[in-house]
């Protein structure tokens, strides 16, 4: 069993220092910058939508519609992530 | 406290719950205690180390490559945020969806240094405690779900995210991500959605 863990952790930390080891001048044109601006954004949104319906639509799409409303609202960080996990926990305790 | 830090300790009690799932799960799949713990020292990203003890039943080959899918959005995360993180072997390790997405989008260089050491901190010491006790405990919480913990996560990438969406270029990607990665979700294994949908970034940044 310690084989593949090894494996895999290394290959993990591979990547993650891979990522922050490309050489500073292949980054540096404004394309270059515009992508590595917009790939946080598409993988965070990306990351909303399947950790929220990767089960099909249940009582997280209402947790993650309460942290919109507390988004809009202008709500501290804190109190967005908390009204998310209270509307789903409370969802599933009714339902 | 800055708020930056409050938010980040905040972000590590939430995953730390999980660590208590991990642990308890790692063990129940037939991980000893020291293994399920360098998982989560080791490895250190959720989402693969939940794949790694889901799948190695199975066989070792789709439980490695399965955790390298996963773990590959990691790497991405490194571009932008490479000027600002040294050293890089050390923060390479906690280079993770929770201290990315607090260090992204910053107004200052600072901001952007005190969001990724202070998630990527709180959340490493809460994952790799909890890991510990839930190995040896069981499943001390016994579904993060009755919590509404599962939806913690997306909630926290959301209001992270939000202040980056009022312009329309990260408008337009952030609705073409999350229709791409909805789109292949029941088509492929996990991990890809989201590397799909860097595809789909790519591809507007290089746009002229």
């Amino acid at each position: 069993m310690w084989t593949p863990i090894l494996i895999a952790a290394g290959g993990c930390y591979a990547l993650k220092l891979a990522g922050l080891s490309v050489p500073r001048r292949l980054l540096d044109g404004p394309r270059a910058r515009r992508v590595a601006l917009l790939l946080p954004v598409a993988l965070l949104a990306a990351l909303i939508a399947t950790q929220t319906f990767a089960g099909g639509f249940d009582a997280r799409a209402a947790g993650l519609a309460a942290a919109v409303v507390a988004v809009l609202a202008r709500a501290p960080f804190l109190v967005v992530v908390a009204a998310a996990a209270a509307t789903t926990a409370l969802l599933r305790l009714v339902s | 406290m800055p708020s930056i830090v409050r938010d980040a300790l905040g972000i590590g009690v939430a995953t730390g719950a999980y660590g208590l799932s991990f642990g308890a799960l790692a063990v129940a799949a037939g991980l000893t205690v020291p293994q399920a713990c360098a998982l989560s020292l080791l490895m250190f990203t959720g989402a693969s180390q939940f794949a790694f003890v889901g799948l190695i039943g199975g066989g070792a080959v789709a439980a490695v490559g399965t955790a390298l899918l996963l773990g590959a959005r990691n790497g991405l995360y490194g571009l932008p945020l490479a000027p600002y993180l040294r050293p890089r072997p050390v923060a390479a390790q906690l280079l993770i969806d929770e201290s990315a997405a607090m260090a992204v989008g910053r107004e200052t260089a600072s901001e952007t240094r005190l969001g990724f050491w202070a998630t990527g901190a709180a959340v490493f010491v809460c994952w790799n405690v909890a890991t510990l006790l839930g190995a040896l405990a069981g499943d001390l919480l016994e579904d993060p779900g009755a919590l509404g913990l599962d939806a913690a996560a997306p909630a926290a990438f959301l209001a992270l995210l939000a202040p980056r969406l009022d312009m329309r270029e990260p408008r337009v990607v952030a609705a073409l991500a999350v229709g791409s990665a909805l789109f292949v979700l029941p088509f492929v294994g996990p991990g890809v959605p989201v590397l799909v949908a860097a595809a789909v970034a790519l591809a507007c940044g290089l746009r002229s």
